[in-house]
C-alpha cells in the first residue's frame, strides 16, 4: 500500500443501475423479505430444538423486554403502532396458554405462527428502502455542496463559488488497494469492515464507495441515526438497513443476522462496523463484535453448499481504516469510556448525538478550514483472513493458491458446523484487528498527542489513570525541547514499523520535527472548545483537557510504543 | 479432487515413528489402515518388509512412505508425532501439500522458539509469549490447516504397547476434531477425553516434563515418597502459575493431561525426563546423558525456554529456576534441594 495519495477519477464499475445488487434487491424486496423471515424462523427453531417450552419462553422473554423498552427508552423513530402490536402478542400468548391444546404439535404450530409474525415485523423494520432517485440526488447534493463550500473558502476572488479547483478528494484522501477493491467488487461480494470513531464515518464511507465507482453497499446503521432527519434521508438513500441496539432479544438478533447473511448471498456488497459501535476510548478496535461478521462466514459456506464454487460466490473481506485529526464526538465518547471503565455502574444506551445544527457548523468549519481525513483501503482477504490475488484466489502465506471451500469440508463434503464457524469467525476478527493496525495511517496529531500523554503519565508514575486525569490541567506542562526529542524517538520507531509494513505514515510526517509538531498541535482536536494540546506563551506544551488528550493518544496504542517511555 | 479416490479407505496418517509414534500408529491401526511417514528409507523399508520400526513391533495394517505429498493426498487426518526440535522442519516439508480440509492432531510435548529470522536464544535478552510457540500454534502459523488438535495425557509408550488400560485427552478448539480423534483412537482399553482448551492441554504436557526431571533427581538422591509428594504438589502450583501466564486455563492443568500425566511421569522410571533427573543426581553430566539417549528428553529444552521467559515476567518459578542451574550451570542437585526447602511457600493452595 502506498502512503502517497493519488487523486484519481474512477469510472463506475457497473454503469447501469439495474445491475446494481442493491437495486435488484429492492426490486425483489417482497420475495427477499420472505426469504429472510424463513431463514430467521429456522434459526430460532434450531436454537429451541423440538422443545415447545423453550420456544414459548423465548417469546415471553422477547415480549417482556420489548414492553420494557417501549416504556423506558422510547425514541422518535419508533412506529406508532408498537404498543398495539405487542399487546396483541401478549393476548395471543395468553390465549395459547388458556386453550387446552391436546397435541403438542398443534401448540407448537401456533407458537411458530406468532414467532413468524414478530420476525416479519422485525424484518420489515430492518429492511432498507433503497431508492435510486434518492441515491442520485443525495450523492449530487453532497458532492456539489461540499465542493462549493470548499472552493469558496480556498480559492479567492469573484468566481470562487464556481471554481472546481478543489474537490472533496483533496480533503478526504482515499489511499490503499482501491484498484483491487474495484476489481473484486465486479467479481464477487465485498464485505467492507471499517474502523469506527465517529458518526460521520457512515457518510464518509458512503461517499468513498461512490467516489471509487462502486455500486452502493448496504449497511446496518444504528436506528438512533434515523432520529435526525438529515441523516435519515442520507441513510435511506445509501442503502442502509436499520439496526436497533436497544433490542437485544434473541429473536431480533437472529433476524438481523439472517438479513445480513441473505443479503450477502444475494450478492449485495455489505458494510459492517465490526467494532459494533464507535470506539469510545479512541483506540483502534481490539475486540470485534462477531455477530454480523459470522454472517459473512455463513454466507460463504452457504454459497459452497449451494454449489456456487467460483469467484462469483466468493466473499471478500476488506478492512478500512479511517483517520481523523479531529473527532467531533470525542468529548462525550471519552467521558462515556471513562465512566464505563472507571466504575462498573449501569450504563444506558443513549441517543447522545449532537443536534443537526452542530453538525452543520462542523461541516462548514471542516470545509473552510482544513483538517484532513484519510481513508485507507486494506488488502482484500477471504473469510479465513488469507489475502486474495487479483483473480480473487486465496493465497496462503507462501503464495500457494488454496481452495477456500476446503475449510468447510469434512469427509469429502461441505458440512454445516456452527461451532466450527464460530471459531473461524473469531479468527477472522483477530485478522481484521491485525490488518487495522497495519493499514492505520499515523497523522502528526496522533504523534503529538501520544507522546505528550505518555510523558505526562511517566512524570506521574504513581498515579493510576483515573487519578492522572484528575490532575488540574494548569499543573501539567512539558518542556518543549524534551517533548520534541521524545516525538522524534516515537516517530523513528514508527518509521521502523512502517518499513516492515506494520503501520503507515502520512506524507506530512516527512517534514522536519518543528513543522510536524506545529502541524500536529494545530490539528489535534482542532474544533473542540477545550483543546487537547497547545503551546503556551512560554513555549511549553500544555493541555486544556487531559481526557481529550488521552482519547487522541489512544489512537497509537497497540504498537508497543510505550516501551520508549 | 484427489481425496475422492482415497476417502473410502479412511486411511489415517502418522508423521514420525519414534516410540510414541509407534504406540499411536498401533492404536489407530486397530480401526483403520495407517500410513506412516518416516524420513529415513531404511526405516520405511523395515516397516514395509518386517512390520517393525527400529525394533518396535508394528501392526500389519501400517505401511510406510517417505513421500510427504502422498501421505497428504491419501489421508484427511494426520497425527504428527515428532520431537519439538524437528517439528518445524517437518512441518515446513509438509506445508506445500496440506489443504484446509486436513485435520492435524499432534502428540508433541514441547515448545519451539519463534524469533525473528536469524536470531537464536542466546542473541536475545528476553522473550515474551509471542516468541514461544506450542506445536498447535506452529501448525497454524506454518500451514493452511486450521482444524488442529493435540493428544496429551499419561501415555507411556511401553505400557501402551502392552495394551494396558489407559486414557488420553484430545484437545482442540473444534468439536469436530475432538470427535474425530475419539472415533479413531477409542477402544476397549483406551479411553479418550475431549477438551476445548488446547493451549492449556499442550502446556500441561510440556510443563510437567520440568517436574518430571526434578522427580527423577529426588529419586536419584535416594529420597522417599514424602519428598515426592511434596514435589508433585509444589510442582503442580508452579505448573499452574506458568501455564496461566502462557494462556492455559487452570481447569486443564488439574485434568488428565495435567495432574494425570504429572503423577505418571514423576513415578515412572520409563520416562526419559525422569531418567535425566535421576542420572544427574547420580553425578553424571548433562552432555553424557543426552549422548546416550535414543530420543530427546523434551524437558531439557523446556527448562531453557521457560527460564528465559521468566525474565520478562514478574513470576517466580523456583523449581524451574533451580533446575536450570543444575542442568546448565553445574549447580549441585543437593544445593538446589536445600534452596527449595528454604523457599517460602507459605500458602498451600492459592490458585483455585
Amino acid at each position: 500500500m502506498t502512503d502517497d495519495y493519488i487523486k484519481h477519477q474512477y469510472a463506475p464499475i457497473l454503469p447501469r443501475k439495474d445491475e446494481w445488487p442493491v437495486v435488484k434487491l429492492s426490486k425483489n424486496r417482497k420475495a427477499f423479505i420472505q426469504q429472510v423471515v424463513q431463514e430467521s424462523v429456522e434459526r430460532i427453531l434450531h436454537f429451541t430444538g423440538q422443545q415447545t417450552d423453550l420456544l414459548k419462553e423465548e417469546l415471553e422473554t422477547t415480549l417482556y423486554r420489548e414492553r420494557m423498552r417501549i416504556k423506558q427508552n422510547p425514541w422518535l423513530v419508533d412506529p406508532d403502532d408498537e404498543r398495539e402490536f405487542w399487546s396483541t402478542v401478549k393476548s395471543s400468548l395468553l390465549a395459547i396458554n388458556a386453550e387446552n391444546h391436546e397435541i403438542d404439535n398443534e401448540k407448537k404450530a401456533v407458537y411458530v405462527e406468532l414467532l413468524k409474525s414478530i420476525i416479519t415485523r422485525y424484518v420489515e423494520e430492518i429492511a432498507g428502502n433503497f431508492k435510486h432517485s434518492h441515491y442520485k440526488l443525495t450523492r449530487s447534493i453532497a458532492t456539489y455542496g461540499f465542493s462549493r463550500l470548499l472552493n469558496t473558502a480556498r480559492v479567492k476572488g469573484f468566481k470562487s463559488f464556481f471554481s472546481n479547483q478543489y474537490s472533496l478528494q483533496d480533503k478526504i484522501q482515499i489511499i490503499g488497494e482501491t484498484d483491487q477493491l474495484r476489481d473484486l467488487a465486479s467479481k464477487g461480494t465485498i464485505v467492507m469492515v471499517p474502523t469506527h470513531f465517529s458518526n460521520l464515518d457512515s457518510i464518509l464511507i458512503g461517499w468513498t464507495i461512490s467516489t471509487l465507482g462502486l455500486p452502493p453497499f448496504i449497511y446496518g446503521a444504528g436506528l438512533n441515526l434515523f432520529n435526525i432527519q438529515i441523516f435519515a434521508y442520507f441513510m435511506n438513500a445509501l442503502g442502509a438497513y436499520k439496526v436497533d441496539r436497544r433490542k437485544k432479544n434473541l429473536i431480533y438478533l437472529e433476524t438481523l443476522k439472517a438479513y445480513s447473511k441473505e443479503a450477502i448471498q444475494f450478492g449485495c456488497h455489505s458494510l459492517f462496523f465490526p467494532g459494533g459501535t464507535r470506539s469510545r476510548s479512541g483506540m483502534i478496535e481490539a475486540r470485534l463484535k462477531l455477530g454480523l461478521l459470522s454472517t459473512a462466514v455463513e454466507a460463504q459456506r452457504s454459497n459452497y453448499e449451494n454449489g456456487i464454487r467460483g469467484v462469483d460466490g466468493k466473499v471478500f473481506i476488506v478492512p478500512v481504516a479511517i483517520n481523523y485529526h479531529f473527532v467531533l464526538e470525542a468529548p462525550s465518547l471519552i467521558k462515556e469510556h471513562l465512566d464505563i471503565t472507571g466504575q462498573e455502574r449501569y450504563y444506558k444506551e443513549m441517543d447522545e448525538f449532537s443536534p443537526s445544527y452542530k453538525i452543520s457548523k462542523f461541516l462548514v468549519k471542516f470545509f473552510t478550514k482544513g483538517s484532513d481525513i484519510s481513508v485507507s483501503i486494506g488488502k482484500a482477504m477471504d473469510i479465513m483472513g488469507n489475502y486474495v490475488d487479483e483473480e480473487g484466489n486465496s493465497r496462503d502465506r507462501h503464495g500457494r493458491v488454496i481452495d477456500c471451500m476446503d475449510y468447510f469440508m469434512s469427509k469429502g463434503k461441505v458440512t454445516v458446523d456452527h461451532q466450527r464457524e464460530e471459531e473461524y469467525t473469531k479468527a477472522l476478527g483477530e485478522r481484521i484487528v491485525e490488518e487495522f493496525h497495519k493499514i492505520n495511517r499515523v497523522f502528526s496529531s496522533h504523534l503529538v498527542a501520544y507522546t505528550a500523554f505518555q510523558m505526562i503519565q511517566k512524570a506521574n508514575k504513581k498515579l493510576d489513570l483515573f487519578n492522572l486525569l484528575k490532575i488540574p490541567e494548569e499543573d501539567i506542562y512539558l518542556e518543549y525541547d524534551a517533548f520534541k526529542a521524545k516525538c522524534q524517538e516515537v516517530l523513528d520507531r514508527l518509521k521502523e514499523l512502517s518499513e516492515v509494513g506494520k503501520v503507515h505514515i502520512a506524507p506530512h510526517l516527512k517534514m522536519d520535527m518543528e513543522e510536524i509538531i506545529a502541524h500536529g498541535l494545530d490539528n489535534v482536536g482542532m474544533y473542540h472548545a477545550k483543546r487537547p494540546l497547545v503551546r503556551n506563551e512560554k513555549g511549553e506544551i500544555v493541555t486544556q483537557d487531559t481526557s481529550l488528550l488521552y482519547f487522541y493518544h489512544n489512537r497509537l496504542e497497540g504498537y508497543g510504543l510505550e516501551k520508549l517511555f | 479432487m484427489v481425496w475422492k479416490n482415497y476417502s473410502k479407505e479412511g486411511t489415517v496418517g502418522v508423521i514420525g515413528i519414534g516410540s510414541f509414534g509407534v504406540a499411536v500408529a498401533n492404536l489407530l491401526a486397530e480401526k483403520n489402515p495407517v500410513l506412516v511417514y518416516a524420513r529415513s528409507p531404511e526405516v520405511v523399508g523395515e516397516i514395509n518388509s518386517r512390520h517393525e520400526a527400529r525394533g518396535r513391533k508394528l501392526d500389519e495394517r501400517i505401511i510406510a512412505t517417505n513421500d510427504p505429498e502422498m501421505i497428504c493426498d491419501r489421508c484427511q487426518t494426520l497425527f504428527p508425532m515428532i520431537s519439538s526440535n524437528g517439528f518445524q522442519e517437518v512441518i515446513a516439508l509438509f506445508s506445500p501439500f496440506l489443504h484446509p480440509y486436513h485435520f492435524m492432531i499432534h502428540g508433541t510435548k514441547g515448545l519451539v522458539l519463534n524469533l525473528p529470522e536469524g536470531k537464536t536464544l542466546s542473541d536475545v535478552n528476553r522473550i515474551t509469549r509471542e516468541n514461544i510457540c506450542t506445536m498447535s500454534e506452529l501448525i497454524l502459523q506454518e500451514t493452511v490447516v486450521r482444524r488442529v488438535g493435540c493428544l496429551a495425557g499419561p501415555n507411556l509408550a511401553k505400557e501402551l504397547a502392552q495394551r494396558q488400560p489407559a486414557a488420553t485427552v484430545v484437545a482442540s478448539r473444534f468439536n469436530e476434531v475432538i470427535l474425530e480423534g475419539q472415533r479413531l483412537l477409542r477402544s476397549d482399553n483406551f479411553q479418550v477425553y475431549g477438551n476445548s482448551d488446547i493451549i492449556g492441554v499442550e502446556l500441561s504436557g510440556v510443563l510437567k516434563n520440568i517436574i518430571a526431571i526434578a522427580a527423577g533427581a529426588l529419586s536419584g538422591l535416594g529420597l522417599g515418597e514424602n519428598a515426592k509428594g511434596l514435589l508433585v504438589s509444589r510442582g503442580m502450583v508452579e505448573l499452574i502459575y506458568l501455564g496461566n501466564a502462557l494462556g492455559g486455563s487452570t481447569k486443564s492443568f488439574v485434568g488428565l493431561a495435567g495432574i494425570g500425566d504429572l503423577v505418571t511421569t514423576c513415578n515412572s522410571t520409563l520416562s526419559r525426563n525422569y531418567t535425566v533427573g535421576f542420572r544427574l543426581a547420580k553425578g553424571e553430566k548433562l552432555d553424557s546423558i543426552i549422548a546416550d539417549m535414543e530420543e530427546i528428553a523434551e524437558g531439557i529444552n523446556t527448562v531453557k525456554l521457560i527460564r528465559k521467559f521468566l525474565d520478562s515476567t514478574d513470576l517466580r518459578a523456583p523449581i524451574t529456576e533451580n533446575l536450570y542451574k543444575v542442568l546448565f550451570e553445574d549447580f549441585k542437585v543437593e544445593h538446589a534441594l536445600q534452596f527449595l526447602m528454604k523457599y517460602p511457600f507459605n500458602v498451600d493452595i492459592d490458585f483455585l
